[in-house]
């Protein structure tokens, strides 16, 4: 369970999010909607540490994976983000070969033996539905991929360091219809096995992929319910005014 | 009178195309007048023999080993510090005033003359560190000399390398040193190489700096090792052309130098080149 008790955080003077307290469970969807500027990726983002490397950036509170604080003096970042997989707005596969993109992450790790990273870059490449796609060109480069089949790439080598949560900012904002429609397939089949966090501006695609959603706005949680009861009858003026496209 | 705008389109194309054509047209004058004049003296001999008759005939072997050995010496000492300088100042340091002092001075450190390099070279490694003039004094101030060079090129390289690349490998829970050595240095290499070919070529070319340091007027031997004195080819190049015993009669001679001077850069230049290309292949 991943869990955000009374978190503010600062960048510099500016107060991004204020008293945020949310919880999320195992395996499920969560997506988190709001206008530009409202937090959600930077509440997202707190989960791998990512705003570890900003300037300026100041956290009180707690965030909990498990019950554990992952800001605890005594937590290893690079271990947790291993934990904790991300997948960013643009697909930004390495300068590298498809193969060594998806290895990456267990080469970092310390993983050198040949066949374990050949076995770990199939099983991830099949988890992110391109194995098929790429299969007879694993030397090629990243680059020769398609938008979607990069962001793809990009989920499998998030997927190869087995993390048990997955982390998605706006991960198909930069695609066609077609490649978001299989990303999105792909985000319900991986919920089998990971909870998921996304942080998306499509209300649709919220609406298609997620169990729960959380609105934000002007750096707080506006409201956190199931997805259904969000869309159709939220508690909310607000919420209902982002939601029909009134404001944001 | 009206003029188009097409007209005008068409007048500014052909200034900057007339231009463009006079920078190409000196480049290709002075290599061809060097080219002219330096041909006569080229052979085997010339580059592998020693200077003769009081260097108005015979070879100039003796400068070319000792350029290749300045060349050599600075790179190895400048171009891991210059880049790991880069490094430090773009992945590591924060953006504050201790950051921004640095990159004012190593901007202020390339416009120095390199007569004032030559000056505190002969202080510094000659005199004070009693070096003497040597390999080792000539290479630490010509590398003093180009450090800013590599320090700029190799920083712009790295501020060219994608910020999602430096994310993206985070994201999985690497290190800063691992995302450095695995993702960006890789990437960032061609341009950097870039900082060295341009380093080859000052290196090569400058006299001022190893006047005082390294150079010798004539050496009838090879160095045999780092604190040994050596020849160079454009301080050869300038004692033949002004202070040579038959200035006339070594003519010839220097305008060979010249033209093995450039030969040698051009050289160093496409070898860079192609490792740089073969990189790039590589990459993409």
């Amino acid at each position: 369970m991943i869990e955000a008790k009374n978190v503010n955080f600062y960048y510099h003077t500016f107060h991004a999010l204020k008293d945020i307290n949310m919880q999320i469970e195992d395996n499920s969807v969560t997506a988190l909607i709001g206008p530009s500027g409202c937090g959600k990726s930077t509440f997202l983002r707190l989960f791998n540490r990512m705003n570890d490397e900003i300037d300026g950036a100041k956290l009180t509170g707690e965030c909990l994976i498990n019950n554990e604080n992952i800001y605890h003096k005594s937590v290893q970042v690079d271990l947790l983000r291993k934990n904790v997989g991300m997948v960013f707005q643009k697909p930004n596969p390495f300068p590298k070969s498809i193969l060594e993109n998806v290895a990456y992450g267990l080469r970092v790790n310390g993983i050198n033996n040949k066949q374990l990273i050949e076995e770990k870059v199939k099983e991830s490449l099949t988890a992110a539905a391109l194995w098929n796609e790429v299969k007879d060109k694993l030397h090629k480069s990243a680059f020769e991929l398609s938008g979607g089949q990069q962001q793809r790439l990009c989920i499998a080598r998030a997927l190869a360091v087995s993390p048990s949560i997955l982390l998605m900012d706006e991960p198909a904002s930069a695609l066609d219809p077609i490649s978001t429609a299989k990303i999105e397939e792909l985000i319900f089949e991986l919920k089998q096995r990971y909870t998921i966090i996304i942080v998306t501006h499509n209300m649709q695609q919220a609406a298609r992929v997620s169990d729960k959603t959380g609105f934000f706005m002007y750096g707080e949680l506006v409201e956190h319910s199931e997805t259904k009861k969000m869309f159709l009858a939220p508690d909310k003026t607000e919420t209902q005014n982002y939601i029909t496209g009134r404001f944001g | 009178m009206i003029i188009s705008k097409k007209t005008k389109e068409q007048i500014a194309f052909a200034i900057f195309r007339i231009l463009g054509i006079i920078t190409l047209g000196v480049l290709i004058w002075i290599l061809g007048f060097i080219c002219f004049n330096g041909i006569s003296v080229m052979s085997w001999d010339f580059i592998f023999s020693y200077p003769e008759e009081g260097m108005t005939s015979g070879g100039i072997f003796p400068a070319i080993v000792g350029t290749l050995y300045l060349v050599l010496g600075s790179i190895i000492i400048a171009f891991p510090l210059g880049v790991m300088s880069a490094i430090y100042t773009v992945e590591y340091a924060k953006n504050n005033w201790v950051t921004k002092l640095i990159r004012i001075m190593t901007n202020n450190l390339a416009s120095i003359p390199s007569i004032v390099f030559g000056l505190f070279g002969m202080t510094l490694f000659v005199n004070t560190l009693a070096f003497g003039d040597s390999i080792i004094a000539g290479s630490l101030t010509l590398s003093l000399l180009i450090l800013p060079v590599v320090i700029r090129t190799t920083e712009e390289a790295l501020k060219a390398v994608p910020n999602t690349y430096r994310t993206g490998s985070m994201a999985l829970g690497a290190n800063k040193i691992q995302t450095i050595k695995r993702i960006i240095l890789p990437t960032a290499f061609p341009n950097i190489i870039t900082g060295l070919v341009l380093s080859i070529g000052r290196v090569s070319g400058e006299t001022a700096p190893i006047l005082f340091t390294v150079v010798a007027y004539f050496l009838p031997k090879l160095p045999s090792s780092i604190f040994d004195q050596v020849m160079a080819l454009p301080y050869h190049l300038y004692v033949l052309a002004t202070s040579g015993t038959d200035i006339e009669k070594s003519r010839p001679v220097a305008y060979g130098t010249a033209l093995v001077l450039i030969i040698i850069v051009l050289l160093m230049n496409t070898v860079a080149g192609v490792i740089k290309n073969q990189f790039q292949k590589n990459k993409k």
